[in-house]
C-alpha cells in the first residue's frame, strides 16, 4: 500500500527537526547524540555535525562531562518548524532571485506561478507549528497508537470467543 | 464579516505582550453569551486590533447571532474584572461546499492588554463546546496565510489544515 504523498525535506533538515523535538520534550535532560543517532538509525557523525549546527544558533547547547550531552535551549512555543528548517535550507526565501531555464516564457511562468502557490502555503505551515505544538501532536500520535494497539489481539492470542448463543 | 467562502478568523489572540487588564488570568475570566450591553467593548475590540471601526457590521452581527438564542449560533464574550477582553463568534453551517453540518468560526480577538492569559483558548473551548451541543464533531475556520500570530494560535489548539482549499480569482470589469 502506498503512503501519504509529501513533501521531502532534506537529510540535515530532518535531523535536526527529530533532534530538537527529542530535546524539547524535556529540557531538562541531557541526551547523548549517539542516543539519538540509534533512536533515527541515522550516523552519530552526521548527526554531529547538525548538533554543532544547531548548538551554535542557541537551539541546544551542550553538556561536558559523564551523562553529557545536548540540552535544548530555546523556547518551544516561539520556536517554529520554519525558523528550524531555514538553518539547513534555503526555504521560502531568495526565490525570487533564483531565476531556471525558461522561467521568462508563457509556460515557465505558469509553471511558477503555480509553485510559488504551493511554497506560499508550505511556508505558511511551516511557520506556524511551533516547537511546543509539535509536541501536541506527537503525544496525540502516542494517544492514538496506545489506543489502537489495546484493540488489537496480541501476537499468537485466539480471537475473543462468541458468546454462547442462548435458547429462547 | 461574511460567513461561508468569505469567512475568516481574524485579528490576535495569542500574541504581543500582555500589559496586564485586572482579572485577566485564566481563573477569573467568565465566558458568557454576548448582551446588547458587550456590543460597544466588541467594537472597540475588533476596531483597535483590525484598525477599522464597523460599528453597522456589528450591530447587524449582534441581532443575528447574540438577540435570538440558536445552539448553531454563538456569540461569546469573556469577562475579566467587569470588562469585556474578548469575544469569539461563529455557527453550524449545513451541507456548505458539500461538507456535513460542521462549527465556523468566523471572528475571534482577545483585548491587547489581556493576552497569554489563556482567554483566548477559553473562548474557543467554550464555542467548540456550544457545537458539541448542537450536534457536531468538527470546528472549521480560514484565515488569510500571512496572519501568523492567529494561525499559531488555532495550530496550538490542535486544528490543522482541513480538506478544503480556497479559491479566488479577481473579476474582470
Amino acid at each position: 500500500m502506498r503512503g501519504r504523498p509529501r513533501m521531502k525535506l532534506q537529510m540535515n533538515t530532518r535531523l535536526a527537526l527529530y533532534s530538537v523535538l527529542e530535546f524539547a520534550s524535556d529540557p531538562t535532560r541531557h541526551i547523548a547524540a549517539g542516543e539519538i543517532a540509534q533512536r533515527y538509525g541515522v550516523s552519530s557523525h552526521h548527526l554531529a555535525k547538525v548538533l554543532t549546527e544547531l548548538a551554535r544558533a542557541g537551539v541546544v547547547e551542550s553538556v561536558r562531562g559523564v551523562g553529557g550531552g545536548y540540552r535544548f535551549a530555546a523556547n518551544a512555543r516561539r520556536l517554529t518548524l520554519m525558523d528550524v528548517i531555514q538553518m539547513f535550507e534555503d526555504f521560502g526565501t531568495g526565490d525570487a532571485a533564483r531565476r531556471e531555464d525558461g522561467d521568462d516564457t508563457p509556460v515557465g511562468t505558469a509553471l511558477a506561478a503555480v509553485l510559488a502557490e504551493i511554497d506560499e502555503i508550505a511556508k505558511a505551515t511551516f511557520s506556524t507549528i511551533t516547537l511546543a505544538t509539535m509536541l501536541r501532536l506527537i503525544e496525540r500520535q502516542r494517544a492514538d497508537a496506545a489506543r489502537g494497539a489495546a484493540r488489537r489481539p496480541a501476537a499468537g492470542a485466539s480471537p475473543p470467543a462468541r458468546p454462547a448463543r442462548r435458547r429462547p | 464579516m461574511n460567513a461561508g467562502a468569505g469567512t475568516k478568523a481574524r485579528a490576535a489572540v495569542s500574541g504581543g505582550r500582555r500589559r496586564g487588564l485586572p482579572g485577566a488570568d485564566t481563573g477569573a475570566v467568565v465566558i458568557r453569551p454576548a448582551r446588547r450591553g458587550d456590543l460597544e467593548a466588541v467594537i472597540a475590540i475588533d476596531a483597535r486590533v483590525t484598525g477599522l471601526p464597523k460599528r453597522d457590521y456589528w450591530q447587524s452581527l449582534y441581532r443575528r447571532y447574540g438577540a435570538k438564542r440558536d445552539a448553531g449560533r454563538q456569540f461569546l464574550v469573556a469577562i475579566a474584572g467587569g470588562e469585556v477582553v474578548g469575544f469569539v463568534i461563529g455557527e453550524v453551517r449545513d451541507w456548505e461546499f458539500g461538507s456535513p453540518p460542521c462549527g465556523w468560526v468566523f471572528g475571534i480577538d482577545v483585548d491587547p492588554r489581556a493576552r497569554q492569559a489563556g482567554v483566548g483558548t477559553r473562548l474557543l473551548q467554550a464555542i467548540c463546546n456550544g457545537f458539541r451541543g448542537a450536534g457536531v464533531d468538527r470546528v472549521r475556520t480560514m484565515l488569510a496565510r500571512d496572519n501568523h500570530l492567529v494561525l499559531s494560535f488555532f495550530r496550538s489548539q490542535g486544528m490543522m489544515a482541513g480538506p478544503f482549499i480556497p479559491l479566488e480569482m479577481e473579476l474582470s470589469p
